[in-house]
This record gives C-alpha cells, structure tokens and sequence, in this order.
C-alpha cells in the first residue's frame, strides 16, 4: 500500500463497497425505512403538544436536527463493523500487499457510504417535508447536502474507531462514546448559549455541533447563509482529519 | 540467475516469543519452492515477511531485488492467506474483478483466473455460500487474477478434493513453465514431492533448503514424509 491516490483504485473499492450493500437487502431497507420511520414517531410525539405563538414548532427544530444525526449515527456504525470485518477476515492484509494505498480504501468507504447517505437524505427529507409537514424554510438540497457531509464524517470517524476495536462487540461500544456527547451538546437538548462556559467550550470542538447549527440555519432562512457554508466546511474538514486519522492507524506491517 | 527471495538471518517476534530464528534461505525464480513444516513452525510468518507485512526483529528479505514490502512490489507479487480473505457478501465474480481492477486487469483477465481454480460455473454464487474449498479456491484466483512475478501461497490445497489438488499442481508448475516463483506452504507431506526446492521448517528454524532428490538422497529414503521425520530426529538427539 503507498500513500499516492488513484481515483480508479478509489472508485473500484467504492463500487466494490456498494456491491456488498446491495446484496444485503435488508440493511438496504433498514438504512432507506428506518429514519424516516423514527422521524414518524417523533412527529407524532408532539403532534397534539401546543406550540407558543412566534416559536417554531418542537418538531421542526428537533426534526430537522435529527436528518443531520441519523446519518451520522447510521454511517458510524455501518463503517466500524464493515471496517472491522476487513481487519479480522484477513481481506485487509490482503489489500495492504496490493498497489491500493490506504486512503484509497478509506476514500473509498466514504464515497461508497456517502452515496448511500445521499439516497438515505433523499428518502428522509421527502418523507419529512410530505408526511410530517416539516417546515423548512431554505433549499432542501441543502439539507440532503449537510446530510451527506455528516454521513462522511461518521464513516470518517467509524473508520477511526475501528482501529480500536479488537472485536464486534468493543466496535458497537463505541458509537455511544463517539455519538452521544455530541448529540448531548449539540445544541438540541439545551441551547447552546445556555451551557456552562466549559461545556460550551467542548461543544464549540465537536463537529455534529456545526452540522446542527448548519441544518437550523438551513431552518430558518429561505437561502444558503455564510454560517452555514462555514459549518458544512468545518464538518467536512473534521471528516477529512478523521480519515487522515484513520489511513495512519492502518499499520501495514503488524506482528 | 539471482534469486527471486532472498531471506538473511531473519528474526522474528511475536509478543516475548521469538517465532523465526535467524532464518536464511533463497527461493529460485521460475520455480515452485515448497514451505513445509508441522503447524506452528513458522511458515505463516516467513510468507507474511515475504509480503512485507510482518513486523521483523533483524535481518533482511529481499524479494524480486527490492525490500519486502516495497510500495512497487505490491503490483509485482501475489499473496493468498491461509483462510480465504475474500468477501463473503459478494459473488465469486465479484470478488474476482475487484481483486483484478486493483491490479490493473480486465474483466476478462477475472473470468480466466476463475476457470483456472475451476470456479467457472460458480461464478454466480455468493462467496459465502460456498464449500471451504471452494473459497479457497475464490481466494487463490483472486491473487492468480494479477499475474504476479511472485505467488505467495499459504496451504492453498488445504481441504481440496485429490483431483482438485492434481489439477492445481498442474496449473503451479504451468505457471512457473510461464516464469512465474511460486511459494507455497503446507504441512502435507505428499505435497513435497510436487515442489522443484524445498525448504523445512520446524520450531522457527530451518532444517533444509534443497531439491526433493537431494533430500532423498542425504536421507537415504524415497518416502519424503520419512526423509522429513529424519533431520527432525537427527536434530532431536543432537539437542
């Protein structure tokens, strides 16, 4: 394995990604179904909760927060233990005595996962804005976009955490540690100009932060706005950190 | 003519045990070099500093004039591990034309390395679904797919059917008629025989680098099994 990118390495193990995804139809349904049904449940949720005059309704922040955090969430778990299969089948040693460079393969994984999220969007912000009445005042392009970005960095990040996982188990563990404090502090539960300095501060340091302020800028104004730009940058370039992350704890030699 | 893998004093590791010891051997070009030796002697972890994915102690391996492990070598030598390391969730010919698009080669390239291993009409099928030795097979032409210079094989005819392994023989040597090296593990006996150059290993140290004649002959037996338990044995009562 080099360090040098060939984007028809990349794209073969893209394809060849995508090609194991789709002969298992039911994860295929589950990543397509799944969000937009849990979306159901939290419109319903709140559905005959009244809404104070001038306030957005709770389910269109918490909704709209939540296109970003499905993804995210979705993506992690699917990339740690497809990534963890590589390690412990043996098709990663293998791969690494072949001209395929380690960022290759990531890349490719986040392109291959990235596509799928951008299916997975598709089939969500259409159900939301249909079914649920999410009200969205900005693009919904958009939102697939932010989506997407945030499906990348929980490859990315998936990528990153299973080179720390030694097993199935281990892997799937690591989603709450990875997830949940950004979920915490992102801005949903308790406005982020209400947290504690500190509490700001680490949340000022996590990227679902930006995807989140991203989607509620999205939210709120009919077109795209630089903070918003800002936050997609910064989500995208957490992501490319985490996989840069990740290709220099893919050791080729090992023992 | 230089040889195709030169190993030097190699040293090898894992955790506080050392698994090779001071292992030096030479594997010539354009022939098939037998690895053989009990399980747990060391031959997984010679194949794997030949592929350069072992972590070594000291000394050096040389593979094809380049250090083992070197960025261009990886387009230049093939390595099938010894459980099949191919996708279980794709097909056969999947697996194959992914394993062949990192190498360059063409759909078509992947469909022939297929009929070599005899997994022409399983082309269809799921990995997964298939019999141990078929996947065996799935995972050797995954590697046959790149026409390396070097085929490093770890027990490739392990739970083959006779005729299966006959036929897979057959296509080694074709292949090295062809120029190919080819180094193959096992720990069957009756394979030795099939081999130009053998070399033994046993507890991490090499017994023997010669050709099946010689070692008939320095062993006084035609039985290749016996002629392996002899140097064994001699080793025994010197220690």
């Amino acid at each position: 394995m080099t360090t040098a990118l060939s984007p028809r390495l990349t794209s073969a193990t893209a394809g060849r990604v995508l090609r194991q995804l789709r002969h298992d139809h039911r994860t295929v349904a589950m990543l397509l179904v799944l969000p937009s049904a849990l979306l159901g449940l939290l419109y319903l949720l709140w559905a005959d909760v009244p809404t104070p005059p001038g306030q957005p309704g709770t389910f269109d922040r918490v909704g709209l927060t939540m296109l970003g955090v499905f993804p995210f969430v979705v993506m992690f778990l699917v990339t740690s233990i497809a990534m963890l299969r590589e390690r412990t089948s043996g098709t990663l040693e293998r791969l690494l005595t072949t001209p395929l460079s380690r960022l290759d393969l990531l890349l490719g994984y986040g392109t291959a996962f990235g596509l799928a999220a951008a299916l997975q969007a598709l089939v969500t912000v259409t159900v939301a804005t249909t079914a649920y009445d999410l009200d969205v005042a900005g693009p919904l392009a958009l939102v697939v976009l932010i989506a997407v970005v945030d499906a990348v960095l929980g490859v990315a990040l998936g990528l990153l955490a299973s080179a720390f996982a030694r097993s199935e188990f281990q892997a799937v563990q690591f989603m709450p540690v990875v997830v949940l404090p950004q979920f915490f502090l992102c801005g949903l539960l308790v406005p982020r100009d209400q947290l504690a300095g500190w509490l700001q501060a680490v949340s000022d340091v996590l990227p679902l932060t930006y995807a989140v302020e991203a989607l509620q800028e999205v939210g709120a104004s009919s077109e795209a706005t630089g903070t918003m730009w800002v936050d997609v940058g910064v989500v995208a370039g957490a992501a490319l950190l985490a996989l840069g992350l990740a290709a220099a704890t893919l050791r080729r030699r090992t023992s | 003519m230089d040889a195709a893998v030169a190993v030097s004093d190699l040293v090898v590791h894992r955790g506080a045990r050392r698994v090779l010891h001071q292992v030096s051997c030479s594997v010539p070009p354009g022939r098939v070099t037998g690895l053989l030796g009990p399980s747990g002697s060391g031959k997984s972890t010679l194949l794997r500093a030949v592929v350069g994915v072992q972590r070594v102690h000291s000394g050096t391996v040389t593979v094809l004039g380049r250090p083992a492990g070197a960025a261009e070598l990886r387009a230049r030598v093939g390595y099938v591990t010894q459980s099949p390391s191919v996708y279980p969730d794709l097909t056969v010919r999947e697996n194959a034309r992914y394993f062949a698009a990192l190498a360059g080669r063409d759909a078509a390239a992947a469909d022939a390395a297929l009929t070599d291993v005899g997994l022409g009409a399983a082309a269809g099928q799921l990995v997964g679904g298939l019999s141990g030795g078929q996947r065996g097979r799935a995972s050797l032409a995954c590697a046959l797919v790149a026409r390396p210079e070097l085929l490093v094989l770890d027990e490739p005819t392990v739970g083959l059917d006779p005729l299966l392994r006959v036929e897979l023989w057959a296509h080694f040597h074709a292949l090295a008629a062809a120029g190919t090296t080819l180094v193959v593990s096992s720990h069957v006996m009756d394979e030795a025989g099939r081999c130009d150059q053998l070399l033994l290993l046993r507890d991490g140290r090499l017994l023997s680098d010669s050709t099946p004649a010689q070692l008939r002959a320095r062993t006084g037996t035609d039985d290749l099994e016996e002629a392996f338990l002899s140097p064994v044995r001699a080793e025994g009562v010197a220690a």
